[in-house]
């Protein structure tokens, strides 16, 4: 029997977009053990709720995650909505709808391109990442900004978008899904990307779901979880189906996010169809006081956002949950017996958004 | 499965047009509403200092007695808070970047060249002082 050696895997490496550190337990080529460690860029965001007034602080919401940024200050806004009762008018709520979808589209597609060069695919990674300008120009015309849309406030939205830019918005979705279906032909079909992935990785349905693996994660593993169907924002009035894959390897969790690319043109078809006319936000009255859990679903899965307000203009406490550290034991559970050269491929695979993580 | 189920998509990116910008010939694309940077009307600023007080990143500092309105740019996160608190409305946000800079330069002090109106004499004041004399 060989003798076991520890690799150390990052911080610094060069699939990983961000810090995070695992020293690997090799017995030759195979990863006996996996051993995390993480902290390598807390911010202390959620701190700073006592010393900027609450609705100033859905900029710093916002900015926990440059991908997600949309969806954390719109997790942060329901939060405090919670608090004070207020009553979103339905545009606002379609208008989130939208904005969370085109985010969640550019980070599968950001993924997907991150996932392509992982594998050594570097003209999948760069298709990908064209495409994923596009969507990027939509949030920059609608919102003011290309990642950091701080377009949400607490009682509704800042800006509206005009009809004929929404129906321009649909007919262009055309478009981006011909030239995504091909992209998307080629990870699902590719004889290298299923020779790298599939098998690599895998997470029973069981491990998935008591290891408390969340989003494109879990359901890759079967877990039929999406908190969209929870019916926060507007999604209660959109048909759609959570995509799910049985197979729990790498390759089932890259087939979740190319369907739920898919499936986000979809819910912004309905939801151009259906947005109502209207305000598209209330003035709050007062400050908060209480207490409330407010949660979304991220591209990377559940995210929960915790305030606590004492009736001031600042609140007492904020905590986020980020998909990503719950993703973490499922992550260490994949690695224990997989091969070295996989390891980059497997990490990448649930997604690490290791800035979201820390805060 | 399939081989080269790329290469269709390859070659034809090979034909088209680059999908980049050749960025200094041509100029990057914005919008009317894109974030680029803030800038300040200084004969329009009532020195309230709302600005400073909502700022986030605590980028922008307005001192009343030396009537100077300042940012740091490297400080400043683009979040456009400044601008719709102001209530005189003289900040604007322009769509054009700061430009990059290899040493920290980044704080900009702008003097205030407001000056208040002088206030029309009052009615009421006026038949008072008609009445003393």
């Amino acid at each position: 029997m060989s003798r076991r050696i520890i690799v150390p895997f990052g911080p610094q490496h060069p699939v990983l977009p961000e810090p995070i550190h695992l020293d690997l337990v090799l017995q030759d080529e195979r990863v006996v053990e996996a051993i995390p460690s993480i902290g390598y860029i807390h911010r202390g965001l959620e701190t700073l709720v006592a010393k900027r007034e609450y609705p100033e602080y859905v900029y710093i919401a916002e900015r926990t995650c440059g991908i997600c940024s949309f969806i954390h200050g719109m997790t942060y806004c329901q939060g405090v909505e919670q608090v004070m009762n207020l009553e979103v008018p339905e545009r606002a709520l379609f208008l989130r709808t939208i904005w969370s979808e085109y985010s969640r589209m550019h980070s599968h597609l950001l993924w997907l391109g991150l996932f392509a060069d992982a594998i050594g695919f570097e003209n999948l990674f760069m298709a990908s990442w064209r495409l994923r300008e596009s969507v990027l120009d939509v949030l920059e015309e609608t919102t003011g900004g290309r990642v950091i849309q701080g377009s949400c406030k607490v009682g509704g939205v800042r800006r509206d978008i005009p009809g004929e830019t929404l129906e321009r918005m649909v007919r262009d979705l055309e478009g981006f899904e011909r030239d995504f279906k091909e992209i998307a032909n080629v990870f699902l079909r590719d004889e290298s990307i299923i020779a790298r992935t599939r098998g690599v990785g895998v997470l029973s349905h069981g491990d998935a779901y008591h290891l408390g693996a969340v989003g494109p994660t879990a359901r890759g593993s079967g877990v039929a979880i999406d908190l969209r169907k929870t019916g926060y924002a507007a999604y209660g009035k959109i048909h759609f189906k959570p995509v799910v894959e049985t197979d729990g390897d790498c390759y089932a969790r890259c087939a979740v996010r190319v369907k739920e690319v898919f499936s986000s043109i979809d819910i912004v078809r309905q939801a151009a169809a259906k947005i109502p006319e209207g305000e598209i936000e209330v003035k709050p009255k007062g400050n908060p006081n209480g207490e409330s859990f407010s949660r979304a679903e991220q591209p990377r899965g559940e995210l929960v956002h915790y305030v606590k307000g004492d009736g001031s203009r600042y609140l007492v406490r904020s905590r986020i949950r980020t998909p990503t550290l719950t993703n973490v034991p499922p992550l260490v559970k994949m690695l224990a017996g997989c091969e070295l050269a996989d390891v980059p491929v497997i990490v990448l695979s649930i997604d690490p958004c290791i800035g979201c993580m820390e805060r | 499965m399939a081989f080269f189920e790329m290469a269709k998509t390859a070659i034809l990116t090979t034909l088209k047009s680059p999908a980049t910008r050749r960025y200094p010939a041509v100029s990057a694309k914005v919008t009317a509403i894109s974030r680029g940077r803030v800038t300040i009307d200084p004969a329009r600023c009532i020195s309230c200092g709302m600005c400073m007080r909502k700022c986030p990143s605590g980028a922008i500092c307005v001192v009343k007695d030396e009537k100077t309105w300042s940012v740091d740019r490297l400080k400043c996160v683009v979040c456009n808070c400044c601008v719709e608190v102001c209530p005189a409305h003289c900040l604007t946000m322009e769509t054009g970047y700061s430009p990059s800079m290899t040493v920290h330069e980044g704080i900009e002090v702008v003097q205030i060249t407001y000056v208040k109106p002088e206030r029309p004499p009052q009615k009421g004041a006026e038949e008072k002082s008609g009445q003393g004399s």
